[in-house]
This record gives C-alpha cells, structure tokens and sequence, in this order.
C-alpha cells in the first residue's frame, strides 16, 4: 500500500510539474540577459538574474499605462457587475412579481448564446452612442451578466423566507430588507462573483481589441498582443510582459482559490 | 399579506431587475436580433460613413460565403478542431481528475490547485509564451523531444503541425477547469462499487468502463458540451500564434468572422458568419442534449 501511495503521487507530481512549467518558464526566462534564451539547448535558469527587461517594459514601453488600464477596466467592471445583478439575483429568487419566472427561465435558455453573435451590431450600437474606444465600451458587456445573475439567485433561494417575512412585519422595506438582511448572508457568493468577474474582464481579449483602437486606452492583453504580432524576436522582453499580464490575476487566484472554485461548481451544474 | 405588501413587493421586484433587464436587452438580446438583420444586408465601410448606402440584399450575404474558399476552410478547420480537440481535452481531464481523485493521492489540494493554475491565467500572454515553447529551435517541447530521438517539428510553421500545436496548448489551458467539474462527479461514484469489481477481478480499464464512466454519463456529456461550445470560440490562440497560418491552416470560424468585420469592415457578410456559428453551436447542443435523453443520461 505504501508504494502504491507514493507511486500515484510521484505521478500527480510529475503531471502537476509539466502543467505548470510552462508558467514557471515563462518567469525564468523574463530575468534573463538580452538573448540569453535564443540558445540552443534551451536554458532552465538565467546565468545572471536581471531586472533590465521590467525596466525596459516600464520604460520603453510604457507597460504602466496598460497596467492602469486593465487595473481601471477591471475594477469598474466589477463594481458594476455587482451593482446589476446582485439585486436582480435576489429579486428572481425571493420577490413575487408578475412575469418573474418566465423572464428568469428565458435568461438561463440565453446562457447558451455565446456573446461573440452580437459583437458587429454591438459595435455600431456603440458607436451610434460615441462610446467606441473608450473606457465605457469596454465596460458594456459586463453590465449584461447573466451568469452573476444566476448565481446570485441560486445561493438566495436557501434564504429563509420567514426571516424576510419578520423583517416586512417589522417594517422594513425591500430596500432596507436587501441591504441589511440580505447582503451580508450573501458575502461569500459576493467574494465569488467579484473575483470570476475582476478574472474574467482581466483575461478579456476579443472585445477590448474590437473596441479600443487608441493605444492609450489598450489593456494588457490587447497591448502584449499586438506586440507579439509585430514579430518581437525577444524572447525575454515578451516574458517580462507576459509576467506582467498574468501574474496579478494568477496571485489573486491563489489567494481566493477556494471561492473561485465553489462558483465554477455552480456554474457548471446550470445545464 | 397584505394587498399593499403584494404591490410594494412586485415594485420593489422590478426596481431590483430592471437595471440588469436594460442592460441585457441593450447590449445582449438587441445585438444578437441585429446580426441576423446585418446578415441580409450589404453594410460595410461605405455604409459605416453614411447610412444611406445601406441595402437590402436578402441571401446575398450567404450565398457569397458558399462561395469564397477561405470560408470553408475556417469552417473546415473548426469542425477539425471539435472532432479532434473535444475528445482528447475530455480524455486528459478526465485522467487528471481520475488521478487527482485517488484515494492513495497524498497532498490532493497541491495538485489541484496546479492543474488548475494555467485556466485562470491570461490566454494572450500564455498563448505568447506557448509560441516560444513550440518555437523549432529553441523551444523547450523539441528539446524534450529530442530526448526520445524526435527531430525538431515546425509547430507553428507547418500547416499540418500547426492544428496539434494549438490543441496541445488549449488542452494545456482547460483542462483544468473541466478536471473541477470531473472531481465534483467522481466524488458521488460510491468507493464500495469500485472495491466490490476490483475484488471480482476487474481491471483498471475495465473498472472505468463499466463502473466509473457509467456513473459519470452526464457529466461527460456536459463536459464535452462545453468543449465543443469552447472550439467553436477559438480566437485568440490563432490570433497571437499564428495569425490563421500557416496557409490557413488555423483560421478558426471566429477568427473569419473577425477579419470580415474588423478587418475589412465587411459588417454584413461578418453578421452572417456570426449567424451561422450560432446555428452551429445550437445544432451541436441540441444533439447532445437528445443523445443525452435518449441513453436516460439526464
């Protein structure tokens, strides 16, 4: 039994250590001297660890304004998310009002349209309204989040009703009832929400490159991108960017894994 | 309760929703309406710049599609990529869950949480990372490879390398995600079936045929759902590696779509492309669904 243990987990160890190689890869190589990984074999480590490509990102290439692009991008986007659905959550689970469950079963039926149908429209509704490249049209797909809605409802209905119904015989209005009662019930879907959201418009790619056109408004992925696709044959200097873009959103998953994971689950059983 | 307590209940209901309800019509279910009438018209970059050149053509849009070769060949290649990528990305989660799932597996949150790691990460920045480990001479996988007597292999240059290249790397980013969902299924199989066939003599691979994947049919079919759901979306990955090359080898349906409408400002004939993927991803689904329901899977 006891080899039969350290084998299967010898094998976990080794799938785990080419999954995440290519991560830790990209962080060696982002320290290397300037062609230093242009070699063949290729190396594991860099021979003297140096900053100069982050200076360079940062210097050259004015990586700190992507930085504060996808950073603002991402933390409007959130607060938006929750300011939308949180209430709309709740609402398609606990309040009685005439064409409620028909409207919430057309949304779950919607889930299965992916967003990418509407994007030429979107644009020209966007540009209709002079919100093309800018901040704003990057943030109008996350106000429209089905999904959080979802979510947010199914963690809801365990809410019981008697306890809104004492807080209504007291006085209180949906409103109060919403915010005192209901918000702080609902913290750890909040956590998830905020964090599948913030993860999600970071990672975003298709729709920020469609609507943002000014460089100055590019987020990270659109910025490292088109440099990739202007043939930047530094390997190291990519990486650097590379670390760069990922790394936040990685460290903050780390950090809230066990939320992340528990709304993944609830997503995954909607179908 | 009371008729007043009914009618402040139903105000406050529609006070709560109609925010999230605008915002969805506004920016969801009105665009997605419109790409099917952008479809039957000639929009592009001329009607961008004045309405008033806008026509209607009816079917035009379609019928030109059937005709341009790039068309079918994105189409081809994305067929390639489900009928290729779902059941290998489906095997290597489900492997990985398997794996992750054993009960002489020490540690179990570690190797989770690693699997995990590359389906939270950027897919521009991965995908640009991915380039340079598949890069024919200083990449890390040919220098693997070459361990095991394999001369170097033009990942990205080759048109029918370039195909297994991205599906390594997207398998390499989802699996994870899927492995979650695998591991929540595998955790409700009971432990005393699996004994009770082990004590009968039952293999490892006979185990999983007749024990494990039959008490997890559902979940291998929502799983293959969202893969196939996931390949028709592929657009990222040809966009940062290789820009549809080579000899078009990876432009994906999205990534036409793209071009029409960003590139070319062929708005109309990218609306139909749009249409037509959706026609597809609802075909897909809806066969899925019926084989579902026919094996009694849901």
């Amino acid at each position: 039994m006891n080899l039969r243990r350290w084998s299967v987990t010898l094998l976990a160890a080794l799938v785990a250590l080419i999954t995440v190689a290519p991560l830790l890869w990209m962080i060696s190589v982002s320290f290397m001297a300037r062609g230093e990984a242009a070699q063949f074999p290729p190396p594991l480590w860099p021979a003297n660890p140096t900053l100069e490509n982050y200076r360079e990102l940062f210097g050259t290439f004015g990586v700190g304004r992507f930085l504060f692009n996808s950073i603002l991008v991402s933390t409007l986007a959130t607060a938006l998310a929750l300011l939308f659905t949180i209430p709309a959550g709740y609402a398609f689970a606990k309040l009685r009002f005439g064409g409620g469950d028909p409207i919430f079963r057309m949304l779950v039926a919607a889930l299965v349209v992916p967003g990418q149908i509407g994007m030429l429209p979107l644009f020209l509704e966007l540009k209709a309204m002079g919100l093309v490249n800018s901040y704003a049209g990057a943030l109008v797909p996350w106000l429209a989040g089905i999904f959080g809605i979802f979510l947010v409802r199914q963690y809801c209905l365990s809410i019981p009703d008697e306890m809104l119904e004492a807080a209504r015989i007291d006085g209180a209005s949906e409103a109060q009832i919403l915010r005192r009662i209901v918000l702080p019930i609902l913290t750890p879907v909040i956590v998830t929400l905020a964090l599948y959201v913030f993860l999600s418009s970071w990672n975003d790619f298709m729709w920020p490159l469609i609507i943002l056109a000014d460089q100055d408004l590019y987020t990270l992925p659109v910025a490292l991108a088109a440099n990739s696709r202007q043939n930047v044959q530094d390997y190291e200097i990519m990486m650097a960017g590379a670390v760069v873009t990922t790394l936040p959103v990685l460290i903050l998953f780390l950090a809230l894994q066990r939320y992340y994971l528990s709304g993944l689950l609830a997503g995954s059983v909607k179908g | 309760m009371t008729a007043a307590g009914r009618t402040s209940e139903a105000r406050a209901g529609w006070a709560m929703t109609s925010p999230a309800l605008v915002a969805i019509v506004l920016f969801f279910v009105l665009p997605a309406v419109a790409s099917l009438f952008l479809s039957f018209t000639d929009f592009d970059i001329y009607a961008l710049a004045d309405i008033g050149n806008l026509r209607f053509v009816g079917f035009q849009n379609y019928e030109r599609l059937t005709q341009n070769p790039l068309f079918w060949k994105a189409m081809a290649n994305t067929l390639l990529f489900v009928a290729v990528g779902t059941p290998f990305i489906v095997a290597l989660s489900l492997f990985a869950a398997m794996l992750v799932n054993s009960r002489w597996l020490k540690w179990r949150p570690v190797w989770r949480v690693a699997l995990f790691a590359p389906y939270v990460t950027t897919l521009v920045a991965t995908a640009v990372v991915w380039r340079y480990l598949l890069h024919t001479r200083y990449g890390l996988l040919n220098y693997l490879l070459s361990f095991f007597g394999v001369p170097p292999i033009d990942w990205l240059g080759s048109p029918t390398a370039s195909l297994p290249a991205i599906l390594i790397f997207v398998g390499w980013k989802t699996f994870g995600y899927n492995m979650i969902i695998f591991l929540a299924a595998l955790q409700t199989v009971p432990r005393e079936l699996d004994e009770a066939a082990r004590i009968d003599g039952a293999g490892w691979f006979a185990r999983l045929r007749h024990v494990t994947l039959p008490a997890i049919a559902p979940t291998v079919l929502l799983v293959s759902v969202l893969t196939v759901a996931g390949m028709f979306q592929l657009f990222a990955e040809p966009y940062v590696m290789t820009q549809g090359g080579p000899a078009q080898s990876t432009v994906t349906i999205l990534y036409f779509m793209y071009e029409e409408g960003f590139k070319w400002w062929n708005l109309g004939s990218g609306a139909a492309v749009a249409f037509l993927l959706f026609l597809c991803i609802l075909a897909v689904t809806l066969v899925q669904m019926r084989l579902a329901k026919r094996s009694g899977a849901i």
